[in-house]
């Protein structure tokens, strides 16, 4: 079976505030339904990976292909459209829109893809809401949410398009422990039973023992995958 | 058919929010535009009325060409009629001693109304004389006319405020008179006003009428008798005749005609632009005026949408970047932040539309005395509909300007550089 993600011999350069290069030949091949965890030393490159993985980072040598596109080259219009219907992801803050309710910020994504009325996009954001256990705050506006709880809504935010891959960098990173746990068997529980692909950054080493697969940075290469 | 919720209608729902977020911010975005546009509109209009109405008191009240003799017209010296091949100087050149008499005026009265271009042709004699009513003495002119073929051309019939053109055909000895010269001699209809001329011949003359034509420049100056009762007390013959005038089917092409019938008559043929040069240039500087006020408060709005922008997109950064990350395109953030900058723009817009009317309306009615110059009571207003439309579109296009470029700086943030900052 090919893999869901296939990072082949990515490298890149900063330049600022002199050359120095932050991703080395990285290799990486994700099957569907893993779930992963990138680990590593503060600054060795984890979230630079991250930001080429999810498409928002273009400027890299090297072929990114998910969901057998290859994606390298593309447009950013066309990556837009691609992050869009296939990534989602979650970060170490919840970034929702602070204006909107809790609901309307789950189905953002799905009204931007617009291939459900809008009757359908809510039905299944309260379905995210509820798999995430947050479904009765829905109608809240998200100011008025514990910080677990808006990472939860976070989560079913990126999930809304039902996306081939679900990234996270660190996101239990700002949670205590006990919403940590929490979070931790959501995505569990999305990868045994739903099959969701998960790629997660993670300076907790309980969290990443527990994944399938933990994939090892140091100095902007992998050592362990 | 379900409808489907386009990019567009999403961003038109997250532009909605951001305006309804800071709704403060919001209207005072908007009444700049309110402003800019009311002032517009009530400027315009009080302008153009201003102008439509001099332009149409001039235009009843001078011809549309003018055939006189211009004594002062610089004229060939007998040196060089004699001498025409040599260098002749003459110095400082008197003005013969001329009659203002048109040689052959009924002829060319005859010339003229064959002419399939002219409306109607008035001969006429001007002549400077005082009036004498009692101890009032007062310096004028009379004018000797056919007073029908007066009333062709400048509709005197509309302009009499007292008695009727016809008694002036009645009464030989009859003489109407204007409104501003009839008050300062304290005259009334039926009065006898006596005429004096500069070669000191002096008349009785009986008045049968009083007219206003609106300018002081004529009303407190003019009369009219009949011709020859004119020609009798200048003493001159019935072939005296020193102005024609000319009214056109299209006053437009007044400036031709007028040089033509220059080079046939080879007496002055003046046009009804030149004539009334200083007016004209008037109307200019008005309209240059209300453009560039109306601009600068525009531009000032226009400033204050760019600047509410700006902060909006400096303060929604993050929400910005999550946006690009989830998804959105350039071109998806570009129109949340212009479709506000238009929504301000149109608002603020017909809100100025009815302020503006308002002004105009107000404007309309408030007294205004316009002294001997020009006989007013109110302002002349205009209300025409293609001055509230040129407002909307100057109004909207200068807050599209205005919310380009933020628009176009959110389209290009790049969300690595805001999450990462985190
Ligand atoms: N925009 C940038 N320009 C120059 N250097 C950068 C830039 N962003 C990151 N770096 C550098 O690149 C290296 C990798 O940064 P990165 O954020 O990927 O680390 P990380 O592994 O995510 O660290 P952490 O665990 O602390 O989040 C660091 O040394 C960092 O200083
Ligand atoms: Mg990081």
């Amino acid at each position: 079976m090919n893999p869901v993600l296939h990072a082949k011999n990515i490298t890149k350069y900063f330049y600022d505030p002199e050359k120095f290069q932050v991703l080395k030949n990285i290799e990486l091949k994700v099957e569907r339904g893993q779930f992963l965890s990138l680990v590593g030393k503060s600054g060795c490159g984890k979230s630079t990976l991250m930001y080429v993985l999810s498409t928002m980072d273009t400027d890299y040598e090297g072929e990114l292909q998910i969901a057998n596109e290859l994606l390298t080259g593309k447009s950013q219009n066309a990556l837009a459209k691609f992050r869009n219907r296939h990534i989602g992801f979650v970060f170490q803050f919840h970034y929702l829109l602070p204006e909107f309710t809790v609901l309307q910020n789950v189905m953002i994504p799905a009204l931007k893809l617009g291939e459900l009325t809008t009757a359908e996009i809510e039905h299944r954001a309260m379905e995210k809401l509820g798999l995430l256990g947050v479904a009765e705050h829905a109608r809240k506006k998200t100011n008025k949410l514990s910080g677990g709880q808006q990472q939860r809504v976070a989560i079913a935010r990126a999930l809304i398009n039902n996306p081939d891959i679900l990234m996270g960098d660190e996101p239990t990173g700002n949670l205590d422990s006990h919403n940590s746990g929490i979070v931790f068997e959501i995505f569990r529980e999305l990868t045994t039973v739903h099959k969701q692909t998960i790629i997660a950054v993670t300076h907790d080493e309980e969290f990443a023992r527990r994944t399938d697969r933990v994939v090892e940075m140091s100095d902007g290469q992998i050592i362990t995958s | 058919m379900v409808a489907r919720f386009t990019s567009l209608k999403l961003s038109l729902s997250i532009a909605r929010v951001h305006l309804f977020s800071k709704p403060k911010q919001t209207i005072i975005a908007m009444l700049g535009v309110t402003f800019g546009i009311g002032m517009f509109i009530a400027l315009i209009g009080l302008m153009t009325g201003l102008n439509d109405f001099t332009e149409e008191i001039t235009m009843t009240s001078s011809p549309d060409i003018h055939i006189y003799h211009d004594i002062t017209e610089k004229r060939v010296s007998i040196l060089e009629a004699v001498n025409p091949q040599g260098i002749n100087v003459v110095h400082h050149q008197k003005p013969k001693n001329e009659t203002a008499k048109l040689r052959g005026a009924a002829r060319m009265v005859e010339v003229l109304r064959q002419d399939a271009r002219i409306y109607g042709v008035a001969p006429m004699i001007t002549s400077q004389v005082f009036y004498n009513y009692g101890p009032a003495q007062l310096n004028g002119q009379i004018q000797g006319v056919e007073i029908l073929e007066e009333d062709k051309l400048f509709d005197l019939k509309a302009k009499m405020k007292d008695g009727r053109l016809e008694d002036l055909l009645a009464f030989h000895e009859g003489i109407i008179m204007g409104s501003g010269l009839a008050r300062k001699l304290n005259i009334k209809k039926g009065d006898r006003v006596v005429i004096t001329t500069p070669q000191g011949f002096t008349r009785t003359l009986k008045v049968v009428g009083i007219f206003q034509i609106g300018i002081g420049a004529v009303d407190n100056v003019r009369s009219y008798a009949n011709m020859s009762m004119v020609q009798t007390i200048l003493q001159q013959d019935k072939s005296y005749i020193t102005d024609i005038n000319i009214k056109l089917k299209d006053r437009h092409t007044s400036k031709t005609v007028a040089k033509e019938l220059q080079t046939k008559f080879v007496y002055k043929a003046e046009d009804w632009e030149t004539a009334n040069a200083t007016f004209l240039t008037g109307v200019t500087i008005r309209n240059i005026i209300t453009y560039a006020v109306s601009f600068t408060l525009l531009v000032v709005a226009g400033f204050g949408i760019y600047n509410i922008l700006n902060m909006t997109i400096y303060n929604k950064m993050k929400d910005i970047a999550i946006l690009k990350a989830m998804g959105f395109a350039g071109m998806d953030v570009r129109s949340i932040f212009m479709i506000q900058s238009l929504v301000i723009g149109l608002l603020g817009g017909l809100l100025g539309l009815l302020v503006g009317f308002t002004l105009s309306s107000l404007i309309a009615q408030a007294p205004f005395d316009g002294g001997d110059v020009i006989s007013l009571d109110h302002f002349p207003v205009n209300f025409k509909l293609k001055y509230y439309i040129t407002g909307i579109v100057f109004g909207v296009s200068t807050t599209a300007i205005a919310g380009y470029m933020p628009s176009r700086k959110a389209a290009k943030i790049d969300p690595i550089e805001i999450l990462r900052g985190q």
